[in-house]
C-alpha cells in the first residue's frame, strides 16, 4: 500500500476531486454500456415474443 | 469475467499501491483509465473501418452488424478518454481543455463516432445505411494515424507515449504493470460487450428466419434472458 492510511488514500494527496471524478465517470459509462447491451437483448426478446416486430421499419427502432 | 478480474486488479493496484509520480503527485493515477480507454477507442475505430472495408468489398452482412455495434461502445471509450483527459489536465496543465493536436484529433474521433451513428439512424434502408456508414468509417480512418503521431508532428501540451511495444518502459514496473492489466482488461470489456451486442444484432437482422425463432424459443425455455 502506497498510502499511510485509508484517509490518505481517499484524499489522493489533495487530488481527490480529480481522481475520484475520473474513476467515477468511467465506472458510470462502463456500467451504462453493460446495461445498454442487456436492455437491447431484453427489448428484442420482448418485442419478438409479442410478434409486433416483424417488419423492417420497427427493426430500426431498436437502435443497434 | 476476465475483464472484471483484470480491471479490478489493475485499478486497485494503480490506485492504492503504485507510487505517486514525482512531478504530478497522485493525479497521475487517472492514467490507469485514460490510457486504456484512449487505446481501445482508437482500436475500436480501426475495427469499425476494417469492418466497413469488408462490407464494401465482400458484402459480408456480419461485418455491418459488427460495425453498428462498435459505434456506441467506441463513442463511450472516446468520451471517457476525453473526460478523464480534461480532469487530468486541470491539476496538471492548469486547464480543462486546450486546442492542441492530440486533444483536437481525439475530439474529431468522437464526432466521427457520432457522425457514423447519426448517418445510420438517418437512412431507413438497412443496406444503404450500412454501406454509407462503411464509406464514412473507412474515410475517417485517416484520423487514427493523425491521433497517434499528433504528439510528434506538432508541438503539443500533451506528452508523448510513455509506454510502447518496442522499447523498455520509462517508468518502474510497479507503475506500468497495473497499466498493462487495465489495458488488457479494457480490451476484454470491449470484447465482451461487443460480442453481446453483435449476438443481439444478428438476431435482430435475421428475425424473419426460422433459426432465430428456434433460438428465441430455446432461450425462453431456459429463461436465459
Amino acid at each position: 500500500m502506497f498510502f499511510d492510511s485509508f484517509g490518505a488514500f481517499l484524499a489522493m494527496g489533495g487530488h481527490a476531486f480529480y481522481v475520484w471524478l475520473a474513476f467515477g465517470l468511467t465506472l458510470l459509462l462502463i456500467l451504462g454500456n453493460i446495461w445498454r447491451v442487456r436492455a437491447l437483448r431484453r427489448t428484442f426478446f420482448r418485442q419478438y415474443m409479442s410478434k409486433q416486430v416483424r417488419s423492417r421499419e420497427d427493426m430500426k427502432e431498436l437502435h443497434l | 469475467m476476465g475483464a472484471v478480474l483484470l480491471l479490478s486488479v489493475g485499478t486497485v493496484w494503480g490506485l492504492a499501491f503504485a507510487p505517486a509520480d514525482y512531478q504530478q503527485g497522485n493525479s497521475f493515477r487517472i492514467m490507469y483509465i485514460h490510457v486504456p480507454t484512449a487505446i481501445v477507442a482508437q482500436s475500436s475505430y480501426m475495427m469499425m473501418g476494417v469492418a466497413g472495408l469488408i462490407l464494401l468489398v465482400w458484402r459480408m452482412k456480419l461485418a455491418d452488424v459488427v460495425a453498428a455495434a462498435i459505434v456506441p461502445l467506441g463513442f463511450s471509450m472516446t468520451l471517457i478518454a476525453l473526460f478523464t483527459g480534461a480532469i487530468w489536465g486541470k491539476p496538471t496543465w492548469g486547464t480543462w481543455w486546450i486546442w492542441d493536436a492530440r486533444t483536437t484529433s481525439m475530439l474529431v474521433l468522437l464526432f466521427l463516432f457520432i457522425g457514423v451513428g447519426a448517418l445510420r439512424d438517418a437512412i431507413s434502408s438497412v443496406e444503404t445505411a450500412g454501406r454509407a456508414c462503411a464509406v464514412l468509417a473507412v474515410v475517417g480512418m485517416i484520423n487514427i494515424p493523425i491521433i497517434k503521431y499528433s504528439v510528434d508532428w506538432w508541438l503539443t501540451l500533451h506528452q508523448s507515449s510513455s509506454i510502447s511495444l518496442t522499447s523498455a518502459p520509462t517508468m518502474p514496473s510497479s507503475m506500468w504493470v497495473p497499466l498493462l492489466l487495465n489495458i488488457l482488461g479494457m480490451y476484454c470489456f470491449f470484447g465482451a460487450v461487443l460480442t453481446s451486442a453483435v449476438r443481439t444484432g444478428i438476431l435482430i437482422r435475421e428475425q424473419n428466419t426460422v433459426w432465430v425463432a428456434e433460438v428465441v424459443a430455446g432461450e425462453v425455455d431456459n429463461d436465459v434472458f
